[in-house]
């Protein structure tokens, strides 16, 4: 291929990319409904021809929207999964790769096989479970179910069964039980793992959707991804606000992953990989 | 002594992920299955639920709307997952090449995977805004007369309009995992190939796709996968319409087992999608692996 064609796709591609993107930025600065509409199929839906807050402030003191309230419950959702998903993920892995017991290997054929089963087959018995529980509308319903992650279990595993047995043998002399050397030597060693699961379970979480829209009522415990949803639909035509909403959802964490994104690139691959 | 401390903190390790498995994995596993042959509701009737045999399965089996679902799941799949691993494909390819700025193109064709899906829609219903969204203008500029087109509430529209939205959102995923698999091709093949004086065309045919075989089983089961679930996109823009020809099995599953609340009729569905994800994976790796070798 040519350099020029090769350069062409190149800047098509931007272009695509770029282009709704940059219509959410153009019109939620524009604080003219009626100017947004006329110019909605034009350039000026793609470049910025007035610069306004308006929007912005609109969303953030909607009564019905409380957009502070949405980030912190999906930040406090997000972050309690990574961290119990961190931690009981890695413990199992730890017994699995290195513990006495004879099952470890079926153990571990059954953990596969959970990898397979897909969430969108689960969520009906677990709804009726937390219904019946009366554990809806809650933190808990939508933190517990994503802790235990046969996925993030079998990386760690992967990972543990790595480790030198030497290493494993000699904390076994100095007279550490599993618990012990797992706290000692197998979590420090699994940093990049870490790095890589926080990344995949937040972007799963961010996307979350079918699960939260079934077990949240009001914006008392909604995250932001349903939210997004909820104020979509009672606003519909007040493009302003909409895109308002979804620029203060989504640029902080396009610009965090573009400064991490080496390490972004690397778990999205090493995931296809291991998977 | 010793050995006994050891089996305690094996089990002390285990047993959170154990419980938390058997609680919300394994046992709505089998209480899907349970449900299925009951009449449970989502909100309790005064009459406990009873035991009806193969009843939900009739009648999902003989209930159009699940067809009409199934057949529009597929339709759905096969249109996107070819688009969307070729596009991914066509970009990796791209950004494999050695251009001026390679940084910022990559990464520009990662953001859609950064937005949260929800955003990507919203971004989406306005391009597909009647009547003077920017789809709308562009077939009017082409077509030269001002027809107005709702993409979102046509039959025959409506679904490809959410498979190009899909393609959008979700394609960065896979380019990122073909780029890896270029990357793993060994640079001096293509230095060989040049020397024989191979063209780009017969050296993507002769060492490119081969070479990327193994990446192209996976990309095509995950892509293939992910497109069986479509929910988001027909929850927040059609509700399934118009006239139900963007219902999808998971659609057809939530509004059955959520809003009406039908607990053991939707439990059929869900484990009737179950065994359809799981007989699409298995096929898919059969007939690649067959290829393969």
């Amino acid at each position: 291929m040519s350099r020029t064609l090769t350069y062409f796709f190149a800047l098509l591609m931007v272009l695509v990319v770029l282009g709704p993107l940059m219509m959410m930025v153009t019109v939620s600065l524009n604080p003219s409904e009626p100017d947004i509409s006329v110019n909605m199929g034009t350039i000026r839906a793609f470049i910025p021809h007035v610069v306004s807050f308006e929007n912005y402030q609109a969303v953030l003191t909607d009564r019905n929207h409380p957009f502070l309230r949405y980030l912190f419950n999906t930040a406090f959702i997000v972050g309690a999964i990574l961290i119990g998903a961190i931690l009981v993920n890695s413990m199992a892995a730890f017994a699995l790769a290195w513990g006495q017991g004879r099952y470890r290997k079926w153990a571990v054929v059954a953990v596969v096989a959970m990898i397979a089963v897909p969430m969108e087959s689960l969520v009906l018995p677990l709804l009726l479970m937390s219904s019946r529980m009366g554990i809806v509308n809650s933190y808990e319903v939508q933190i517990l179910p994503f802790i235990a992650n046969a996925f993030a279990l079998f990386l760690f595993y992967q990972f543990f069964t790595k480790i030198p047995k030497d290493l494993i043998e000699a904390a076994r002399v100095d007279g550490m039980n599993l618990f012990q050397t797992y706290w000692y030597i197998g979590l420090p060693l699994c940093k990049p793992i870490i790095a890589t699961l926080s990344i995949l379970i937040f972007l799963e979480q961010w996307n979350n959707y079918l699960w939260p829209v079934m077990v949240t009522r009001g914006p008392e415990f909604r995250p932001l991804s349903v939210a997004m949803a909820a104020y979509f639909d009672s606003n519909r035509m007040y493009w302003g606000q909409i895109m308002a909403f979804a620029v203060m959802m989504s640029i902080p964490i396009m610009v965090f992953f573009l400064i991490v994104q080496r390490h972004f690139v690397q778990s999205v691959t090493g995931s296809a990989v291991k998977g | 002594m010793q050995r006994i401390r050891h089996l305690w903190s094996e089990g002390a390790l285990l047993a959170p992920a154990v419980i938390l498995l058997l609680v919300f994995v394994i046992a709505p596993f089998f209480l899907s299955g349970y449900l299925s042959f009951t009449n449970e509701r989502l909100i309790p009737r005064p009459v406990p639920s009873q035991w009806v045999g193969w009843r939900n399965y009739s009648r999902v089996l003989t209930d159009p709307d699940f067809w009409q679902a199934v057949r529009n799941t597929f339709y759905f799949t096969l249109m996107v997952v070819p688009f969307q691993c070729a596009i991914s494909l066509g970009a990796a390819l791209l950004l494999n090449k050695k251009l001026a700025g390679l940084t910022f193109f990559r990464s520009v064709a990662m953001l859609p995977l950064l937005a949260p899906i929800t955003v990507i829609i919203a971004i989406w219903a306005a391009l597909y805004q009647v009547p003077n969204g920017f789809f709308n203008t562009a077939v009017n500029l082409v077509t030269r007369d001002d027809r107005i087109v709702d993409f979102l509430g046509s039959r025959d529209l409506a679904m490809p309009a959410i498979v190009l939205l899909s393609a959008w959102a979700s394609f960065p995923f896979q380019m990122l995992i073909y780029l890896a698999g270029l990357q793993e091709i060994p640079e001096d093949r293509y230095e060989a190939a040049t020397l024989e004086g191979a063209n780009a065309w017969q050296q993507f045919k002769a060492i490119t796709w081969p070479g990327l075989i193994n990446v192209n089983i996976f990309v095509l089961i995950i892509t293939t996968v992910q497109a069986f679930k479509l929910f988001t996109q027909i929850n927040i823009l059609t509700k399934g319409g118009p006239l139900g020809s963007t219902n999808t099995i998971i659609n057809y599953m939530f509004v059955n087992g959520y809003s009406e609340g039908r607990i053991g009729f939707a439990s059929a569905v869900s484990v009737l999608f179950f065994i359809l994800v799981a007989v699409i994976a298995v096929i898919q790796r059969l007939v690649f692996k067959n290829e393969n070798e």
